[in-house]
């Protein structure tokens, strides 16, 4: 098992060279825009952009700025500073950080919380009306993209624009340190919104998985052992659920990219506004430091659930 | 204790029927067959005849499946048909059990085999988990699981077949049942595995005396086991009586069928083996008149149309058959087959119908 974790960690950390070697190059080959001349001014001088240039380095040869960066990155843990603000692209991320975790946590927590239960009782409740509404509400959501959805929930629901003013609206975001309640109820919305999606596959995930456990023949053993039926259910939802903690890990991915809709849909300043913002104000070097942290936080989470899967199944054994 | 003359069980007329989008699947229909207290029942029949609908029956378990079920199965003066769920689950697991054919997937995967042994025991009683946990120990001590103290934490897929089928019978027996039925106990197992198997339910049947009832297409496996047979075809009983005059004196060409398509080790190498043709019949709109008539060599035309009734066999008590052919012809035509006619020959030698053939 250590020897595993150990592979998987020195196989993430390939991974993530590989993904700055991607950034890298469709930074460079697909026209953004050239970061020196975006910043140097209106009517740029040819002798202004040069200057630009060596300033940041883009003067050297791409493999020897690719290697100045990967060796910044991994020998010193220092991910640059930003063409646009000047500032160092750690102490930018770290500014944007909290109000990420805060959105994701919050997603993720009703993203499996309604998703699982909404997807038990359909199964428990096969062909129901509640089965068939909530199935068709979750392919529904399932189709819809973040930001159609963001919109529509501040059209619907927010104080400002919204046709029943309940929630605060896009822009109202306040750090937990300042103001609980209001960090509470300004992200209500985006919360729902970035959850929706996942959500709505998990429940439809978690219904097949249960329908099938539930036929299988050690539901018949609980059965006839005489346990209760909330016990046998239990049974079924231990069975069913090990298909979905693998899924769990992808999805993250997937909720990570909503995030940064969901940041610029709802103006909150996170993490993903500011890749949002970098890659309009092709800011190469805060691009690369978003995409490392999310690269690195999707492959944590990969080994974190691939590592749950081998505890919660007996069966499996990484060797 | 219960009375011996009395039985412990006993199914009236029992019939299971389940609702499908194809037409409604008779999977039992109208069965009546009783097991005495610390006696074995051998119900025999090919898959899909209903032997095994009939025993889920018992425990209630079709009725979640959504079938309709109607006649008796008076267990101890209660009719099992008509006690509402929450009563039945106190029966479950705990005066009647049930072991099943594939051990590996009736078990659950991902609990250990003593979380699921001490489930079924605090089910029915109120015991610490410690003193769950020793009676699991002894249990899997009992059913011969060497080291149980070590096995009693490993999950089924660490067990062989054989030690799975075991650690289920222990299951079965953790609340001292009065009534085990085995649903193929042995089928999925090594020929020596089944022959371990057997023994273990037998010496348990000796020790504990609960009555087995035990459903197998194997003739072999009743042979060893039981004191009574009931035969099933398409959902019907078509013979029953005791083992031994089952197998000394078998009424219905089913039953010969099934006792002709076993392979003998001593007999004569060109004895052929007579396989039953065909295959069983649609439970959901099964042959009219008798449900064997397609598939029997001795069937006469009127046997279309006529519903063979069970009948008791002549100057044999206890024995009953369904069919159609008169008993005498019945007694000569096995008495041919004995000799090792096929059939046809069989038919012509009786001269059964005048000019059957």
């Amino acid at each position: 098992m250590t020897a595993y974790v150990i592979r998987r960690v020195l196989w993430g950390i390939a991974l993530l060279i590989i993904v700055c070697a991607l950034t890298f190059i469709l930074f460079r080959i697909l026209p953004t825009g050239n970061p020196a001349v975006l910043r140097a001014g209106r009517d740029p001088q040819p002798h202004l952009i040069k200057e630009i240039e060596r300033v940041l380095g883009l003067n050297k040869s791409l493999p020897t700025q690719f290697w100045d960066y990967l060796k910044e990155v991994f020998f010193h843990f220092k991910f640059g500073y930003s063409y646009y603000s000047q500032e160092s692209v750690l102490t930018l991320i770290k500014e944007r950080l909290p109000a990420t975790v805060s959105l994701a946590i919050g997603a993720a927590v009703i993203w499996v919380v309604a998703g699982l239960s909404v997807g038990i009782i359909s199964a428990l409740k096969q062909r129901s009306f509640w089965d068939r509404a909530s199935m068709g509400t979750a392919l529904v959501l399932i189709s819809a993209p973040e930001f159609w959805l963001g919109l529509i929930v501040l059209f619907l629901f927010s104080e400002d624009i919204g046709k029943f003013k309940i929630f605060p609206g896009a822009g109202s975001y306040v750090p937990i340190s300042q103001d609980p309640w209001k960090w509470f109820t300004s992200l209500i919305l985006p919360w729902f919104v970035l959850a929706a999606g996942s959500a709505a596959v998990f429940a439809r995930l978690m219904r097949g998985s249960l329908i099938e456990t539930m036929n299988e023949d050690y539901i018949r053993t609980a059965r006839a052992k005489g346990l209760t039926e909330r016990r046998v259910v239990r049974q079924g939802v231990r069975g069913a659920i090990n298909p979905i903690v693998t899924l769990l890990a992808l999805e993250i991915g997937v909720l990570l990219g909503g995030a940064v809709l969901v940041e610029t849909v709802f103006n909150i300043p996170g993490v993903g506004r500011l890749a949002y913002e970098s890659i309009v104000h092709a800011d190469f070097e805060v691009v690369q430091g978003t995409v490392l942290l999310a690269s690195m936080f999707i492959i944590i989470a990969n080994l974190v659930a691939d590592i749950g899967y081998a505890y919660l199944d007996p069966r499996v054994r990484y060797s | 204790m219960s009375d011996p003359a009395q039985p412990l069980l006993r199914a009236e007329n029992l019939r299971v029927e389940f609702p499908g989008e194809d037409g409604v699947v008779h999977a039992v229909d109208g069965i009546t067959y009783q097991v005495f207290p610390g006696k074995t029942l051998g119900i025999v029949g090919e898959s899909g005849s209903g032997k095994t609908v009939s025993s889920l029956t018992t425990l209630g378990l079709t009725r979640i499946q959504g079938a309709n079920v109607s006649g008796r199965i008076l267990f101890e003066g209660r009719d099992l048909v008509a006690l509402p769920d929450s009563e039945l689950r106190t029966i479950r697991g705990n005066d009647i059990a049930m072991i099943f054919q594939d051990p590996l997937s009736a078990l659950h995967p991902l609990y250990s085999v003593g979380k699921q042994l001490t489930e079924a025991m605090r089910a029915h009683r109120d015991i610490s988990k410690r003193q769950a946990q020793e009676r699991a120990i002894e249990l899997l001590g009992l059913v011969g699981i060497p080291d149980p103290k070590r096995r009693v934490d490993a999950y089924p897929h660490e067990y062989s077949g054989g030690m799975r089928q075991r650690a289920m019978i222990a299951m079965a027996l953790a609340n001292e049942p009065k009534l085990l039925i085995a649903d193929e106990p042995t089928t999925a197992l090594d020929v020596t595995v089944q022959a371990q198997i057997l023994a273990l339910m037998e010496r348990l049947q000796d020790e504990l005396g609960m009555a087995i009832i035990i459903i197998t297409h194997d003739l072999g496996v009743v042979a060893e086991m039981a004191d009574d047979i009931a035969v099933m075809y398409a959902g019907r009983i078509v013979e029953t009586a005791s083992a031994e005059a089952l197998f000394a004196n078998p009424e219905h060409p089913y039953t010969w069928g099934l006792l002709k398509s076993i392979p003998r080790l001593e007999a004569d190498r060109s004895e052929l083996l007579v396989p039953i043709p065909g295959t069983p019949p649609s439970l959901i709109s099964p042959p009219s008149g008798c449900h064997f008539h397609p598939r029997c060599a001795y069937a006469q035309p009127d046997h279309s149309r006529i519903d063979p009734q069970l009948e008791p066999v002549p100057d044999d008590p206890g024995h009953f058959v369904a069919c159609l052919l008169e008993p005498e012809a019945r007694r000569r035509l096995w008495a041919e087959l004995q000799e090792g006619r096929r059939p046809q020959e069989a038919i012509s030698e009786v001269g059964l119908g005048g000019e059957a053939g």
